[in-house]
């Protein structure tokens, strides 16, 4: 659901529940944790989330009680791992509102999920001088990928371009979409910018040109809730580790359709019909996309946080982020010399920012030693830092467990940057 | 000393604020640019050799405080020495700031460049401190080249 970030009042819609964060902050043990003798103030969310009490305990149990390979023991434990590995499934299928669980392929993350659609999906289809569209906020992982398909087929990467605040230029946009172009492939909340995009715009411009739409939710699936039917894309990608799962498992949602028509992509066991030394044949949805023993613990720990993060309520959770973003961009904006980076009018969950001449990694050195923890750098996006002219960026991102008192921590330790800086 | 200001150092924060030799050398004999891709850092580093001694050294690019601090104090430890000489120096500086000398033997030989010891204690800096020294190393070794700190 897209979520007004600067709200004008700050506070959740009528009806909204509202989220007791010191309960479910009591069920992440790791923000206990003390850092340069100060509480931890964890503002990397966007990099990676950490794990409630029911993530560990699922991925515990899962090898104290329930350990074997799937899909190919006749025996107690390999049933009972299979079940639970495809009881994930279909947790992601109903979280994504898929048609249906043949549509959801278990991959290691974003990464891995776009290469594969690159590698089968877009090799497949397209010829020399056709054409990849992305935008100009891209993570490197929604760039090199295509990068690496065109030195393979001939193919060319066009790149819409932003605005000043960090929007996407839609008009730009459109104007990309042409005959020769196979694939667009967009960022639905941008990780250096927080800026969402309007997904279900761009699918209908594609779509009216018969061009299929992958979106990368790497962001956007923690923090906004995602209906894959209702955006009108063809593929969705997004990483369990931010969604305060295990890291090493994520998420290729595909239409049946197009899962259907695609190769396979890596060979191996599990992914095959029959093999003989003269032909193989493929597995049916979504094995054949699956080859080799999956990370089975990890997917049923992203089962499991898609759960507790379904019972808490994501509606809950954007409400309550947004405030939290609306009350950061306020109190870190007022700061001399802080330039806010992406200011879009639709945004979540991020505050990108520089502060005077003072480099990023001192900002974010100083704030370590006050317990605080943010990004800084180029968060795998050098050419949005490119377009915004700054080597790099500040980044504090939030999650549901984050509080105001944190911001306050940021601010402070911000002013700390300031005088030993001198700013 | 806290921690913040065993690593910020005012020698440190100065030179930031206003790096020395901070130029592009255009009629440098050899040059080259180091770069952290990690963060994005880049640092060229100029030189002018007679015969073996460094003449004249200049940097310029865009970096942290460490790394251009670092490079500032770089260039002026090293003017006026053989390449030799800067060959001990920068040996002698990455064994103060990775930590494997003593506490007590931090400062030997290291003159003013003994302010980067508190790095030891940061070991994700130690690339940001040493950027500056392996471009000057490329430059001295093969001329014009980019190194990278990976």
């Amino acid at each position: 659901m897209p979520a007004t970030a600067v709200a004008a009042t700050g506070s959740p819609p009528a009806g909204t529940p509202r989220l007791d964060v010191a309960r479910v902050r009591s069920e992440f043990p790791i923000l206990a944790t003390r850092v340069h003798g100060r509480p931890l103030v964890y503002l990397d969310n966007a990099a990676t989330t950490q794990k409630p009490q029911a993530v560990i305990e699922s991925l515990d149990r899962y090898y104290r009680a329930e350990n074997a390979n799937i899909h190919r023991g006749v025996h107690y434990l390999s049933q009972l791992a299979t079940e639970a590995y495809e009881a994930a499934r279909e947790k992601v299928a109903r979280f994504l509102n898929a048609a249906s669980s043949r549509e959801v392929v278990f991959v290691r993350g974003t990464t891995e999920g776009i290469n594969l659609v690159a590698q089968t999906f877009a090799r497949s289809v397209v010829r020399p001088g056709d054409e990849i569209l992305i935008t100009g906020m891209e993570h490197h992982s929604n760039i090199v990928p295509w990068q690496l398909l065109a030195e393979q087929t001939g193919a060319v990467l066009r790149v819409a371009p932003l605005t000043d605040a960090g929007e996407l230029d839609f008009d730009g946009f459109e104007r990309l979409l042409g005959e020769r172009t196979r694939l667009v492939s967009v960022v639905h909340l941008s990780n250096a910018l927080g800026t969402i995009n309007p997904v279900r715009r761009i699918t209908a411009a594609a779509h009216a040109r018969g061009i299929p739409v992958l979106v990368d939710g790497a962001q956007s699936a923690p923090h906004l809730g995602v209906d894959v039917q209702a955006l009108g894309c063809d593929f969705f990608v997004f990483s369990g580790h931010k969604l305060f799962g295990p890291t090493g498992i994520g998420v290729l949602y595909g239409r049946e359709a197009l899962l259907e028509r695609m190769p396979p992509w890596q060979g191996g066991g599990d992914m095959i019909s029959s093999v003989s030394f003269e032909r193989s044949t493929w597995a049916g949805l979504p094995a054949k996309f699956e080859a080799g023993t999956p990370h089975i613990a990890g997917a049923i720990g992203l089962g499991t946080a898609i759960d507790w993060l379904s019972a808490i309520g994501l509606d809950a959770v954007a409400a309550h982020e947004d405030e939290l973003l609306s009350y950061a961009t306020a109190a870190v904006g007022r700061i001399p010399g802080v330039t806010l980076i992406g200011t879009a009018r639709e945004k979540a969950s991020i505050l990108s920012f520089s502060l005077g001449s003072v480099h990023a990694h001192d900002i974010g050195q100083v704030l370590d030693l006050e317990g605080i923890a943010i990004r800084a750098g180029h968060h795998c996006a050098q050419p949005v830092m490119q377009r915004f002219g700054v080597a790099a960026t500040a980044r504090a991102s939030f999650a549901l467990y984050n509080t105001a008192a944190e911001v306050d921590a940021l601010v402070a330790g911000l002013g700390t940057v300031r005088r030993v800086f001198a700013q | 000393m806290t921690q913040l200001s065993a690593l910020y150092q005012d020698v440190i924060l100065e030179h930031n604020r206003a790096p020395r030799n901070f130029r592009r050398m255009d009629d440098a004999d050899r040059h080259a640019e180091g770069r952290n891709p990690l963060c994005g850092d880049q640092i060229t580093v100029w030189l002018k050799l007679d015969d073996e001694v460094i003449s004249d050294v200049s940097f310029d690019g865009s970096g942290c405080a460490i790394s251009k601090a670092s490079a500032s104090l770089m260039t002026a430890a090293v003017k006026g020495k053989t390449r030799a000489e800067v060959e001990a120096l920068f040996e002698r500086f990455r064994e103060v700031v990775t930590g494997q000398t003593a506490e007590e033997a931090r400062g030997d030989g290291l003159g003013k460049l003994v302010v980067f010891s508190g790095i030891a204690a940061f070991p994700v800096r130690v690339k940001c401190a040493t950027l500056s020294w392996h471009a000057l190393k490329a430059a001295l070794d093969r001329g014009a080249e980019q190194v990278s700190t990976e």
